[in-house]
């Protein structure tokens, strides 16, 4: 295949005593989505900020689009969906705003936008159903609603790498099959996307891949194979026999 | 003896202009930067640094030089060493703060009692008003109108940095250079306002405006037109009032800007917790004849 969109090797990080990622390694490639499974705690969180730079790992190397974090971030490449939780819902900011805030990167430094950037928000509102609803206070929509703003803010971005931090969760079924589509487009259009999520069931339907994670990368390949029983036992403690096997 | 004799009569005295010029500059900065202030989360820090401030204030005026370099100096070295006793030890943000800022702050009033001084740098914690000399108002203005600029420049950063700092990380700004510049221009506009209300009631300025405004509209674009407009005209209000009733100039005009907030908060027609039921029946009973009305249509005066 060609170069990877996001390359991660060996990966280690500690919180205190606490280790988060241990030798994580994870390739991401152009046109396919990888779905991220681990229980609470596995790393998926850690994982997203070791890529996008925010977290410096204690081994390990990231390179992005073939070049440094740095790079991939000053030239608007990543974009992020962060988990409902880490949002402030009642920030006085449109839809609108929120969409627009993907295009900031693109702009000069008082971010006052240009026709393009006003198109391009234009189009990613359109792309998500959510035109009527742009001028709208963030917090006033539904849960799904949301997602799909964020999902628009990195349409609009135009991101070449795209992030989901749990983009399924607390969302409707309408909602789950607009994003679902959505990121099917934006992979087709050429997007790395790495999507973190407990719904197993329609994984194989979102995804080209998956990576089990468990502090570190215990199996990455076709989703169907990756969620057997058994193998999913390994990420989640599990054993599918019914023995408790506590490691 | 009408209205406008009882506006126009106090401007006679210079010392009435300069004062309210000093208290319409404190209150409009210090209104647009509590609208990010409020909604980061920053209010305790807000209500830190302007306190850290005084020892650096105090040391400026030893020195004889300008006050803001002294108190962005001390903002600097209280956000230090709130951040480092947070990260370092088990002791939690707020506890931190606490410790930091009142440290600080005795260290400002044990310098002040062995400063031998002409002005009585008392003044700085309770604000002199109807004392600011021609050249302290020259200093405020100057102030006042870098942070203005600073602010409005970088609005849209500040609250891409306030909303979603992640996103902001991800596209490559850089949020703790936003965060630092945030604190520094708020170290820089609680000079402004000491001056006006002294460094005890500077947080009022920093915090009220903002969360008044946040209960009237949902856009940020108009928060930054609403906490001003309110935060001016209770500095003019409370000045007047301190003027007749011979009270305390920087007291009065926090407890307006205080009883001003709480008006809102009960009427406010979307947030108030009065206010939205009053706003709720009167758009039933209008609802036949007038149809539906947006509920995002809250702002001020709709």
């Amino acid at each position: 295949m060609s170069t990877p969109a996001v390359d991660a090797t060996g990966l280690t990080v500690r919180y205190g005593e606490v280790l988060a990622l241990d030798g994580a390694s994870l390739q991401l490639y152009p046109s396919r989505i990888c779905g991220l499974v681990g229980m609470n705690g596995s790393g998926k969180s850690t994982l997203f900020k070791v890529i996008m730079g925010l977290l410096k790992p204690e081994a390990g190397t990231v390179r992005i689009n073939g070049g440094t974090p740095a790079r991939a971030r000053k030239s608007a490449a990543i974009g992020y969906v962060p988990q409902s939780e880490d949002v402030d819902w009642s920030f006085p900011v449109s839809v609108h705003d929120v969409v627009m805030m993907g295009r900031y990167g693109h702009m000069g430094f008082t971010r006052r936008p240009a026709k393009a950037d006003k198109l391009a928000v234009a189009e990613a509102l359109e792309r998500v159903e959510l035109a009527g609803h742009a001028h709208r206070q963030i917090g006033q929509l539904s849960g799904g609603q949301k997602k799909r703003a964020f999902v628009a803010r990195g349409i609009a971005q135009g991101a070449s790498v795209l992030l989901l931090d749990e983009p399924f969760a607390g969302v409707d079924k309408r909602s789950e099959a607009t994003i679902t589509r959505l990121l099917r487009e934006q992979a087709t259009a050429g997007a790395a996307i790495l999507v973190s999520t407990h719904d197993l069931h329609a994984l194989p339907a979102l995804a080209d891949e998956a990576v089990l994670l468990m502090r570190k990368v215990l199996m990455h390949g076709d989703p169907h194979t990756v969620l057997r029983p058994e193998n999913l036992a390994l990420a989640f403690g599990l054993d599918v026999l019914g023995r408790n096997e506590e490691s | 003896m009408n209205l406008l004799d009882l506006v126009i009569e106090p401007l006679g005295y210079g010392f009435m202009v300069n004062a309210l010029a000093t208290a319409v500059t404190a209150a409009a900065v210090c209104a647009v930067l509590s609208c990010w202030l409020v909604l980061i989360g920053w209010s305790l820090m807000g209500d830190a640094v302007s306190h850290a401030v005084l020892p650096g204030v105090v040391l400026a005026y030893v020195l004889g030089v300008p006050f803001a370099i002294g108190a962005l100096l001390f903002g600097f070295l209280a956000v230090g060493l709130i951040g480092a006793v947070r990260d370092t030890s088990r002791i939690k943000e707020d506890a931190a703060i606490g410790i930091v800022f009142s440290t600080l702050f005795a260290l400002g009033l044990v310098l002040i009692s062995v400063t031998p001084s002409e002005t009585d740098l008392g003044h700085i914690i309770f604000g002199n008003l109807l004392g600011v000399s021609k050249a302290e108002l020259v200093q405020i203005l100057v102030l006042g109108a870098l942070a203005l600029a600073a602010l409005l420049l970088w609005r849209r950063d500040f609250t891409l940095f306030a909303f979603d700092a992640t996103h902001a990380h991800a596209i490559g700004l850089n949020p703790r250079l936003l965060g630092a510049t945030l604190l520094g221009l708020l170290a820089l506009t609680s000079v402004v306002a000491l001056q006006a209300v002294g460094v005890i009631l500077v947080v009022a300025m920093l915090i009220i405006p903002g969360a008044t405004a946040h209960l009237l509209t949902d856009r940020f674009g108009r928060m930054l037109l609403i906490a001003p407009a309110i935060s001016v005209a209770c500095s003019v209000i409370g000045l007047y009032a301190s003027y007749y009733l011979d009270t305390a100039s920087g007291g009065m005009i926090v407890l307006v800007q205080g009883a001003v907030f709480a008006l809102v908060y009960l009427f406010a027609p979307a947030q108030g917790l009065l206010g939205r039921r009053i706003f709720a029946s009167v758009r039933r009973r209008r609802a036949p004849e007038a149809g539906t009305s947006a509920p995002e249509g809250a702002g001020p005066g709709s």
